[in-house]
């Protein structure tokens, strides 16, 4: 099997087949993610050329450069791509359970989850007049990750009898269409500005973004994404549906319920610090596929750089494109992928 | 490898699909699981392969309830192939047959050389190494199935169960799924059960058929001696002729149904209903 198309790696009793085409696309998107970060690190209000970028990255440039690298843009682009790797890598692995190809970590209700929790957040915390809001404002993500994991789990242990993944999605369903419908009820009811803070959460924002939520979803994705790694091999035998799965010797439930909490706690994290930044979750690993075929082990590190690629992208779109407007990235990740979407179904025929 | 199924019962309430079943699949043999459509041949295979558990009795795999074994280990052993299974979009049919080998492997070990000489052999007997690149939902039906075919071998398990290995794939295709199938039980000694509607088909590669029918094992053995026009009668509800097949000798069913009679049949109901008519 030594080719042009594979490579094998073996030391001792570890041993690895490598792709080849699989490790030049992460290569090159890797490279391409380092090139956006800095690219996104000079531009704005105040443009920094790349070298200057390098500099202040390490504190050399000039003490205006440094902050605004640092204390401004960094922790916001990174942020959107550590939210998007989460997303892309979430949706990757439900696409892979669920065995279909229009799934996404919408549909295990962890965004509604998060939006409900969040908006209720939004509420409580505005009625005790105005002084509360600015102590609480930074607790946001906490409230929703919570409702987002909350929202995962209720999903999944209603669905556990006689677990298969039709149930899974239904129940998804059915629970996002509930919990969107309070997020609704409690944005008619409140008062207006809530409305409008909210939406721009739900949209999905990574305005405001601190190095300390950089660093703690830093540390969840490198678990999480590193965990989903470890288990593509499991994903594979999952995506050739329960029979084969059984045949080859998968624990199929245990499995399945370790892949689930993966995929709800990447997307929860995610959510709670970016909001609900949608089409990620569902175009990333369809691109990945694309570029790569669709073998875990390939395409789980290659979604996580689109999908990183993806938001970083759209955010810097949103804060330099409409000045002194400022867009959420989430707005432009489903401007530009619904349309991307349709054309890749249409272009690939899948819609016969 | 033994295995065997000890009284099971599958289903629940007063219709079971299969009740207090007993069967012993023959070391080293070919077994053929023949039955009219939805008798429980598929499920019998299904429990067999722990896809579906008995609701009374077990399934013993080398002494070993197949029901308290880790799965990774019973995959060792044993191999199934659903019916008509489906590959994910674009996947080659070397990462098909990659799978195969998922029992033996863990993340830190997922490309031996022994992984690597077992699939170079599957790939080899199923006549499909300059395919290994090739998408498998690029392929014909009948490349295709011996793609997946490859994959249950390189789990390298002394049984193999194959469910209906042959629907879909025209006749040509049929044999030569099945020759191949033989071919492995002959030269490689590997013990294969499998579901097969196509009687004919049954008698000639098998060395042991089970015929299933209302829950039990209406008969079991060599073809020879067990396919009659009684068991056409009494498993498929059917006339048939049982004749000598001229190639192997083995048994050979010619249904009666009605066919080309239909003419000849409503003239005779025509004759019968206008005799009345000219009499008068």
């Amino acid at each position: 099997m030594e080719n042009r198309k594979y490579h094998a790696l073996r030391w001792n009793k570890a041993s690895f087949l490598v792709d080849r085409k699989a490790l030049l696309a992460g290569i090159i998107l890797a490279i391409l993610f380092i090139i956006v970060i800095i690219l996104s690190l000079g531009l704005g209000d105040v443009f920094i050329s790349p070298v200057e970028v390098v500099k202040a990255i390490f504190k050399q440039s000039t003490s205006l450069n440094n902050l605004v690298v640092h204390s401004f843009r960094f922790p916001r682009i990174l942020l959107s791509a550590l939210a998007g790797m989460g997303l892309a890598v979430a949706g990757a692995i439900l696409q892979g359970l669920v065995r279909n190809p229009l799934a996404s970590p919408d549909i295990i209700g962890v965004t509604s989850g998060a939006s409900l929790t969040t908006v209720m957040f939004l509420t409580f915390s505005s009625s005790h007049e105005a002084s509360s809001m600015n102590v609480s404002i930074q607790w946001l993500p906490v409230a929703s990750f919570i409702g987002a994991l909350f929202m995962g789990g209720l999903v999944f242990l209603l669905s556990r009898h006689g677990f298969s993944a039709i149930k899974l999605v239904l129940m998804g369903i059915g629970l996002s269409a509930g919990a969107k419908a309070l997020t609704d009820l409690m944005l008619i009811i409140g008062p207006i500005y809530l409305a409008s803070q909210s939406s721009i959460w739900i949209t999905g924002s990574v305005n405001g973004a601190s190095w300390s939520s950089v660093v703690f979803l830093f540390i969840w994705s490198v678990v999480f994404i590193g965990l989903a790694q470890i288990l593509t091999r499991r994903l594979n035998a999952q995506a050739f549906g329960e029979k084969v799965a059984v045949g080859i010797g998968n624990n199929l439930k245990r499995d399945r319920i370790l892949l689930i909490i993966l995929s709800t706690a990447l997307a929860g994290g995610a959510v709670a610090y970016a909001g609900a930044i949608g089409f990620v979750g569902l175009m990333a690993p369809h691109m990945a596929r694309r570029l790569v075929g669709s073998s875990f082990g390939s395409v789980i590190p290659v979604s996580a750089l689109i999908g990183g690629l993806i938001v970083m992208i759209s955010d810097l779109i949103g804060r330099t494109v409409f000045t002194p407007l400022e867009i959420p990235a989430g707005v432009f990740t489903a401007a530009i992928g619904a349309p991307y979407f349709i054309y890749l179904l249409y272009k690939t025929g899948k819609w016969r | 490898m033994d295995l065997e199924a000890q009284s099971i019962t599958v289903g629940y309430g007063d219709d079971p699909i299969l009740e207090a079943l007993n069967l012993q699949i023959p070391k080293g043999k070919v077994t053929v699981f023949i039955g009219k459509n939805g008798c429980g041949k598929s499920t019998l295979l299904s429990t067999f392969a722990r896809l579906i558990k008995p609701s009374l009795g077990s399934i013993v795999l080398n002494g070993r309830d197949i029901a308290k074994t880790a799965t990774k280990k019973v995959a060792r052993d044993l191999a199934l192939l659903p019916q008509g299974p489906v590959a994910p979009e674009g996947l080659t049919i070397l990462q098909l047959v990659r799978q195969g080998r998922y029992p033996y492997q863990n993340w830190l070990n997922q490309w031996s050389v022994e992984d690597e000489n077992i699939i170079r052999h599957a790939l080899k007997v199923t006549n499909l190494e300059d395919l290994s690149d090739r998408p498998v939902d690029s392929l014909s039906g009948g490349q295709r199935q011996r793609a997946w075919i490859a994959m249950v071998l390189a789990q390298n398990t002394d049984i193999l169960l194959l469910d209906e290995p042959t629907t879909y794939l025209d006749l040509a295709h049929q044999m030569d799924i099945l020759d191949l199938l033989f071919a492995l039980n002959r030269t490689e000694k590997r013990t294969i059960a499998m579901v097969l509607h196509d009687i004919n088909l049954a008698c000639r590669y098998a060395d042991h058929i089970v015929a299933v029918g209302d829950k039990k094992i209406y008969a079991q053995g060599a073809p020879e001696d067990i396919v009659t026009a009684q068991l056409m009668k009494d498993v498929f509800q059917m006339n048939a002729e049982i004749i000598v097949d001229p190639i192997f000798g083995t048994p050979m069913c010619i249904p009666h149904g009605r066919g080309r009679n239909l003419l000849k049949q409503r003239q005779q109901e025509n004759t019968q209903t206008e005799r009345p008519q000219s009499v008068q």
